[in-house]
């Protein structure tokens, strides 16, 4: 019964995924296509804190460093290499050895989950920080100037693999954007039902009796660190595909972001923040059009987003994914008896960190 | 005699000013049970977690097999064939019963003959009833019983058991002694207990710790008819 409902929960996925992706180039004008483009980039960057934190315990407070440096790198090494498919390698490959000598230094030092936060929150404001100032040709990096606080708006869109110069158009970006979303859920989906993904949730349930069966906690750890990594560089590489890059990538709202997303989708699933991440999105630019309409000029997304994040705390702890699982047990349970509460399935748990 | 199993020579404790186990000499032979009592405080459970890894110690040593082991982590001692249960259960309470007991497995057998050790570890334990419940709702004895599994599915050569018995039901206890004596055919045991009917049914050789230091060590029957022990565990101060 709960694989026949697992089975049904990707095969839905899959056909909604697939719709959209050959769906909506189909209908939709361009700028609501480059629109989506940045909620499936940003969607790839909620599936990374999921991963990390809802499976690993791992709450790190600074994705949004390793989406920024995804960004940049890509940015300017496709200025520098004048063609962007070895710029993007680049750009999935040094934010993921950084994330690993981050990773390095926080596990190896056995810092313990809030100051875990601390740290890679501070981390991502001190780059920040950096990148904003970076204005001046002093901060030039060969022939890419880092532009301070305006960014590089001068981001080279991708090109095909080999021809230099011909750039995707913004339906190739979105449909190479979707797709590696799609790619990427079910690439986590595989991971956490190998062996390796099974002990990386052992290890969030309980570190110490991990270790005192044998495994290295610290090599796990840092292992799946590098994959969110990794994930929260090819969301920012995306992103600047879709827009470009600026310091703001890096910045408080960005990482406080992809928590509430994760919380309000709901922690320990990786669907939950995919769906909380785009309904969010969604939401704040209704919201942005809303305050241009008379007598709605003093609503301001940001305090609404603020009000929902404390509703979902204090009254839907499990998100999103649990209010549906809620539901659908019910709904199961008018059918037939109610199901014993003993059978709750792990994901829906909201781990401790 | 030959080289023992494990061997803690001169292993001292001190937190602070506190000296929790002082010069500790003591040695186990391949295949041995060895039951350490002593009443609360008195340094058990810090020479129980020196010899597992889970704390350094301030001076001395502890061998297994000739390597010395001390501080080198709880998974490197794990990995070079020791079981270890704690005190305190340490049990993945999210997850369930079998999938507890195949994280033991899993880490020293591949695919099948994992699953078939864990298989065999929760038949061993008595749990196969309850494979598929969360252990997180589980009772306290059988959240024991579940680390037990947890801690023979990998074959361990030395077991290193913290109080197993605590929060069992008689019947629960009843098992865990049998489980003992099959378990000490093939592996070596070191139990720390205070529960003396419990020791009674298991022990041989019994090492008595007090005020951080071994007492005395010797056969079960002169141990428990020994006036020191009795005051001891009677809270009198020993001569």
């Amino acid at each position: 019964m709960k694989r026949l409902a697992s089975h049904l929960g990707n095969v839905v996925v899959l056909v909604v995924g697939l719709g959209v992706l050959f769906g909506l180039p189909a209908l939709a004008e361009t700028y609501l296509i480059i629109n989506a483009t940045i909620f499936a980039a940003f969607a790839i960057l909620a599936l990374s804190l999921a991963l990390i934190w809802g499976y690993a315990g791992i709450l790190c407070f600074g994705q949004a460093a390793f989406f920024g440096l995804g960004g940049y790198t890509y940015a300017v090494a496709a200025i520098n290499f004048g063609e962007t498919t070895s710029a993007a390698a680049l750009a999935i490959l040094l934010p993921t050895i950084f994330a690993a000598l981050l990773g390095y230094f926080m596990f190896w030092g056995r810092i313990s989950d809030v100051y875990l936060g601390v740290i890679t929150l501070t981390v991502s404001l001190i780059l920040y920080r950096f990148v904003n100032q970076t204005a001046g040709e002093q901060w030039n990096i060969g022939d890419a100037p880092l532009g301070g606080f305006n960014g590089i708006p001068a981001t080279p869109i991708l090109n095909w693999p080999g021809r230099p110069g011909d750039q995707l158009a913004p339906e190739d970006i979105f449909s190479l954007t979707v797709g590696l979303l799609l790619i990427a859920y079910f690439a986590c989906k595989i991971l956490l039902a190998t062996r390796f993904g099974r002990i990386m949730v052992a290890i969030r349930e309980n570190e110490t009796r991990a270790e005192l069966l044998g495994y290295d906690v610290r090599l796990y750890k840092l292992a799946i660190f590098m994959v969110g990594g990794a994930l929260a560089a090819l969301s920012g590489l995306l992103f600047a595909n879709s827009v470009f890059v600026s310091p703001t990538m890096f910045s408080l709202p960005v990482s406080g972001q992809i928590i509430i997303w994760v919380i309000i989708g709901g922690l320990g699933t990786l669907i939950g923040p995919l769906v909380g991440c785009i309904l969010m999105q969604v939401l704040t630019n209704q919201l942005g059009t809303l305050n241009q309409v008379k007598g709605f000029a003093w609503v301001d997304p940001n305090l609404v987003l603020g009000v929902l994040l404390v509703v979902f705390v204090l009254l839907v702890p499990r998100g999103l994914t649990g209010l549906a699982t809620d539901a659908w047990r019910r709904l199961a349970g008018l059918a037939r008896r109610p199901p014993p509460a003993a059978a709750q399935p792990v994901q829906e748990r909201t781990s401790n960190p | 005699m030959s080289e023992p199993l494990l061997e803690a020579r001169g292993l001292t404790m001190r937190f602070g000013g506190v000296v929790a186990v002082d010069r500790v000499d003591f040695a186990l032979q391949e295949a041995e049970l060895r039951c350490v009592i002593g009443p609360n405080g008195a340094g058990k459970s810090t020479f129980f977690k020196c010899l597992t890894g889970q704390l350094r110690p301030s001076a001395g040593d502890v061998l297994f097999r000739g390597t010395p082991i001390a501080g080198i982590g709880s998974h490197a001692i794990a990995r070079l064939g020791v079981g270890i249960k704690t005190q305190v259960p340490n049990v993945f309470d999210g997850l369930s019963a079998r999938d507890n007991v195949w994280t033991a497995a899993a880490r020293v057998a591949p695919g099948r003959i994992a699953e078939r050790r864990t298989d065999q570890a929760m038949e061993r334990v008595g749990i196969t009833g309850i494979a598929g419940r969360i252990v997180g709702q589980l009772a306290h004895g059988q959240r024991q019983l579940v680390e037990l599994a947890m801690v023979i599915a990998p074959e361990p050569d030395l077991i290193l058991l913290d109080e197993p018995a605590a929060g069992m039901t008689d019947e629960e206890v009843d098992r865990l002694v049998d489980l003992i004596r099959e378990l000490n055919q093939r592996h070596a045991l070191v139990v720390v207990e205070h529960d003396m009917q419990f020791i009674r049914r298991i022990a041989r050789t019994v090492t008595v710790f007090h005020q951080g230091a071994v007492l005395i060590e010797g056969d079960v029957a002169r141990i428990l008819t020994d006036e020191r022990v009795r005051d001891v565990y009677l809270g009198k101060q020993a001569a």
